[in-house]
């Protein structure tokens, strides 16, 4: 989120399109309540069902899965028509005013493509900008000129008519209009609208491009870092922010470091590639200090006896260009490419994307270690639903781990709020927090290289490991020191000029904390796990435990709860909630006031603010200064383009003639997946499955429900998988609410219990009847009542029924991210026994 | 001291069931193996291990507007309780200093008065006891300055617990402020209810509430002089066993389903 929970009470408009916090997100329904009660806040739904969200909202529009950029494709054009569009923001902070070069040709003129595509990728040269001389890029501050960031939004997105849109979306247009007003009328300076979404608008082929729409009309309005505003990417799981700040994905270092690749063999090459450069004058480019966070986090992990440039080469590199995302780890798998794997909380068996071939992928493998609070589908796979026990060959070990109340930690939720947590309770039996387990693991590994030798040793042998001690021959980590190495040290002393007080000195000491990243060294003289987390544990104390209750500014910032990064910020972005002057857009809604006599911002921690009138840019992170309209660095086009879900109902896309995201890696080309790996509906539509299908949560069930089924309470009021369907397919289908129907795609069948529903309706979609059936996705075979329990399983309290919606979904991924299209794909449904 | 009720605001209420499950878990309530029947709610009625409910019901209004209506099902605590009336044994009883209406199990003797009587069809009787149980308003909680479970656990403010007198006026509000169609729930019978809902729909249109709920004309007529002859009787039991008869005629074996069809039937 760029703002924060809390802050959804100061909205005036929240579109929820792409999620269902009210389901998912319960507590989130606090603050929007409190946004309709106390400012009048209107609620907007888009969603292809009616759901608890809907249930709350004031307006409800729906749409075909998988068509969000048309949708707000259409509402672009709306705001740009209509003059809703916020002139001074969109003037100073966005790159609007950038000329593009002349050469970049528009998917309108172009077959659906922008200029550059070649054999399923495109060379960026035409998406560049015009620059002078000095490498300045050029502008046009009347935005007139035909080449200009502005200009090219309007044409791209004028063949976005209200017309076109409500065929592709099925949403009738008067409720498209009404959408475009109302969300419309936040461009207002003294009004706030915030988007929230989550795996709605992520599990596409064109994910991040969903979100990039919504990004360019919360540009336009000047939604961005003000109190109310924003994007609200609400997280699937309490610590899906944290983990992802600290280095889960493949493609970055914590903090949000680009993973090196093997053409970049020294740290001088990487900081070369990787460092940012601008010749915008005014521009910060926060991003220029790179090399002080890579020198620090190359320093936390191998300490100061390794010398910088040695601990660069030790850390593993990528391949240029592979991807190591979880749709190809599991291709790999199956595909015999390695002989090992922890599934360390994680189920894959169930929240794999085609967890049919993920089970078979796990039979490859010569051992497994399950390491979760309980045996799960993962684990257990050599024996779940169509396994020959006899015929696999894993070997897997089950290793108990302590839950999130029997141990001390902290966790970053979405509103990048890093929150402590104290053990409550010890864990049962053998199970141990993670970190002991990790450590453990780790300090075997580490005998073994050095007993024994071993590619690239140093890697694992140099470590340091500096987080707890060991008693009765056992290691306990101790996550308050990890916290700590997580902020960084000063490892020499060091006399250092204030980054943002010229002329002031300080001086610090070896083993000092260091305060801010503002302080963090390239000379390696510092450390720092995870920069952006500099700055939340001090010599006084760590300020993730901080329960502080102030609130000065009644906007709910709740500047002394915890500890938010970077830097206690509540609001990033907060640069651009006020003028070119320094005055707040909206000063009931002041997110940082300048106070003239103590020459300092008040209210939260500024961002990229700048002294008032000097004329800095806010958006830092971006090396021009400002925020992206135009969006070079993504690798499916600079601006959104509607592209049909790879499995879709359509035989055309009605707005160009490429029908698909055309960046997207397809599995079943020769060459790329395997045998297993299938579509249906791609070129022209299958009749064996007819329906749109998308997979969803419910509010009792967590994750793939290993926590959650297990809980008999909550089995009791979820017991189990459905299939939700409108009224009229169910009637052509001879289905009734209740009945047990088989839902099947391409890849694989789970059976389901029928809700039918005036919820769902059939789509008109450019006169077509189009159905669209939806089913949750946390159940499994572990928990049902009908298979196989051997000596010593555990038995429910309360047994569920049916298996993993992922049995149905595809291996095809964001152009991005490579995400699985988990919210479009093409199924048929039947009543149980019925052909 | 003072009155206390708990209100209950359809249009606040997300069915994230966060107070079905707290309902459960301060009170000890086991699960029990539920089906999927083709909609959210489940289990699918209150029972003696269920003592609160929230229902799911999809509604299509005169316009052809589609809506999910979520709605609350507990015991509704009434000034003149029938429950109370009917009690032979002091299991149910008036709480003095809220009038919410509480239940000792440990005096329930099990002759299932109440639940032929209470005219919202609340307290459930379980054979494998030999008791009847239902929503005591958390009394252990409220009577040590705590909301009960349901409310501490809402996120949206949809229930709240406090003086009749504050949150009646919050009724009010609500009602103003949710225009035509809103009305409040619980005020005018039974002498006033201690759960009242701000309903965002017409009573008429949720499923799951009585649209004139009574207490039984003959519970009025005999109360005064059967009642004190079923305390005289021994243990209560004899006594309370010729109540039922006299009022509700045979025992039937499943007593969740025969509640429900008594009130179906008797039109009260």
């Amino acid at each position: 989120m760029t703002n924060h929970w809390v802050d959804l009470k100061n909205s005036d408009v929240l579109l929820i399109m792409g999620s269902n916090p009210a389901s998912n997100h319960p507590i989130s329904f606090k603050w929007i309540q409190e946004a309709v009660d106390k400012r009048g806040a209107k609620i907007i739904c888009v969603d292809p069902r009616y759901t608890q969200s809907a249930a709350k909202s004031h307006l409800y529009a729906p749409l075909r899965s998988g068509t969000d950029i048309a949708f707000l494709g259409g509402m672009v054009k709306y705001i740009l028509e209509k003059n809703l569009f916020h002139l001074d923001y969109v003037l100073n902070y966005t790159n609007a005013s950038f000329l593009v070069n002349p050469d970049l040709k528009l998917p309108g003129d172009n077959n659906g493509v922008f200029s550059g595509f070649a054999d399923g990728k495109y060379i960026k040269d035409t998406w560049s900008y015009q620059t002078d001389g000095e490498g300045v890029i050029k502008k046009d501050r009347s935005l007139q000129d035909p080449n200009c960031v502005f200009q090219l939004l309007k044409k791209h997105y004028s063949r976005y008519t209200p017309e076109i849109v409500s065929r592709i979306t099925g949403t009738p247009k008067d409720k498209l209009l009404e959408v475009y007003k109302l969300y419309g009328s936040t461009g207002k300076p003294d009004k706030a609208g915030v988007e929230l979404y989550a795996m709605g608008w992520t599990q596409h082929t064109v994910g991040v491009q969903n979100i990039r729409t919504m990004c360019i009309i919360q540009l336009l309005l000047g939604n961005m870092g003000i109190a109310g505003g924003g994007i609200a990417a609400m997280r699937g799981e309490s610590n899906v922010q944290g983990s992802t700040d600290h280095g889960l994905l493949f493609h970055i270092w914590p903090g949000y470091l680009g993973t090196p690749s093997g053409s970049l063999p020294t740290l001088a090459a990487y900081n070369e590639k990787n460092t940012p450069k601008t010749m915008e004058k005014e521009s910060l480019n926060w991003w220029k200090n790179k090399p002080k966070y890579v020198a620090s986090f190359l320093r936390s992990m191998y300490g100061e006896s390794v010398p910088l440039d040695e601990a660069y080469t030790l850390l593993p590199k990528v391949d240029d260009g592979a991807n190591y995302s979880w749709l190809m780890i599991f291709d790999q798998m199956y595909k015999e490419k390695f002989t090992g794997f922890f599934a360390w909380g994680m189920n894959p068996a169930c929240s794999g994307a085609h967890s049919n071939k993920v089970r078979k992928a796990l039979a490859k493998l010569d051992w497994m270690v399950n390491v979760n609070l309980f045996d799960n589908e993962t684990g257990s796979f050599w024996c779940g639903p169509g396994m020959d026990p006899k015929k696999i060959k894993t070997e897997v070990f089950m290793l108990p781990c302590a839950s999130s109340v029997e141990k001390e930690g902290s966790i970053a939720n979405s509103g990048r709020l890093m929150q402590w947590r104290y053990k409550a309770i010890s864990a049962p039996g053998e199970a141990l927090p993670d970190g002991d387990i990790m450590s453990e693991v780790f300090f075997k590994v580490k005998e073994l290289y050095e007993k024994k030798g071993g590619p690239n040793k140093e890697a694992v042998t140099k470590l340091t490991w500096p987080y707890g001690h060991k008693v009765r021959g056992q290691f306990h980590y101790e996550p308050r020191m990890v916290a700590k190495e997580v902020n960084g040290y000063f490892l020499e002393d060091k006399k250092l000029e204030n980054p943002t007080k010229k002329g002031e000195f300080k001086e610090f000491k070896k083993g000092d904390l260091v305060p801010t990243f503002a302080w963090l060294q390239d000379d390696g003289s510092t450390s720092s796990g995870c920069w952006v987390y500099c700055g939340s544990v001090n010599e006084k104390a760590n300020l993730a435990m901080r329960r502080g209750q102030a609130d000065p500014t009644g906007l709910g910032l709740y500047s002394e709860w915890c500890w938010s990064w970077p830097v206690n910020r509540r609001i990033i972005y907060n640069g651009a909630s006020v003028d070119t002057n320094g005055k707040p857009w909206d000063p009931s809604r002041a997110v940082i006031k300048w106070d003239e006599e103590e020459k300092k911002w008040k209210g939260d921690v500024p961002d990229g603010a700048g002294d008032p009138g000097k004329g800095r840019p806010p958006f830092i992170m971006k090396s021009d200064g400002v925020a992206s309209l135009y969006g070079p660095g993504l690798a499916d086009g600079p601006f959104p383009e509607h592209y049909e879900p790879l499995e879709c109902p359509v035989e055309k896309n009605l707005m160009s003639p490429q029908k698909n995201n055309p960046a997207i890696k397809r599995f079943d080309k020769p060459g790329v997946g395997s045998d297993m790996d299938v579509y249906s509906g791609v070129t022209s539509c299958d009749p064996r499955f007819p329906f749109i299908c998308a997979t969803y949560r419910v509010s009792e069930h967590w994750q793939t429900g290993v926590l959650t089924r297990w809980c008999p309470w909550l089995a009791e009021m979820q017991p189990g998988m459905f299939v939700e369907m409108s009224e009229e397919l169910a009637k052509e289908k001879g289905i009734s609410s209740g009945d047990e129907c088989i839902v099947k795609s391409a890849r694989g069948e789970v059976e389901c219990t029928a809700i039918v529903t005036p919820r769902f309706k059939p789509f008109n979609i450019d006169g077509n009847t189009i159905h669209e059936v939806g089913i949750p996705w946390h159940f499994g075979w572990i928990t049902t009542k009908h298979r196989l329990y051997k000596k010593g399983d555990k038995f429910p309290e309360v047994y569920t029924k049916g298996d993993a919606a992922n049995l149905l979904t595809s291996s095809i991924g964001d152009a991005n991210t490579m995400i699985p299209e988990s919210k479009a794909f093409m199924v048929n449904v039947v009543k149980k026994g019925v052909k | 001291m003072t009155e206390k009720i708990k209100l209950y605001d359809t249009s606040k209420c997300t069915a994230c069931r966060g107070c079905q499950l707290a309902c459960k878990q301060w009170n000890g309530l086991k699960a029990r193996q539920t089906e999927h029947k083709g909609t959210y709610q489940n289990p699918p009625t209150l029972g003696p291990n269920t003592f609160m409910l929230i229902h799911f019901q999809d509604y299509v209004d005169s316009k052809g507007n589609v809506k999910w209506l979520f709605c609350k099902e507990a015991c509704m605590h009434c000034t003149n309780a029938a429950c109370v009336t009917v009690c032979p044994s002091g299991a149910l009883y008036y709480n003095e200093e809220f009038k919410t209406v509480g239940m000792d199990r440990e005096k329930c003797i099990g002759c299932q008065e109440c639940v032929a009587a209470c005219p919202f069809e609340i307290p459930r009787y379980d054979s494998k006891t030999d008791k009847v149980s239902k929503c005591d308003m958390c009394e252990s909680r409220i009577s040590n300055g705590l909301d009960p479970a349901c409310v501490k656990a809402c996120p949206t403010g949809a229930l709240k617990f406090g003086d009749k007198d504050k949150l009646m006026k919050i009724a009010e509000e609500r009602k103003k402020y949710l225009g035509e169609g809103a009305s409040i729930y619980g005020e005018k019978f039974v002498g006033g209810t201690h759960f009242m809902y701000v309903l965002k729909e017409d009573p008429a249109v949720y499923e799951g509430l009585k649209k004139d709920p009574k207490v039984p004309f003959s519970l009025t007529v005999w109360k005064s002089w059967l009642k004190p002859l079923s305390l005289l009787a021994a243990g209560g039991v004899v006594g309370g066993s010729i109540l039922h008869y006299v009022l509700h005629g045979p025992k039937r074996p499943d007593p969740e389903g025969a509640a429900q069809d008594e009130k179906n039937q008797g039109g009260a």
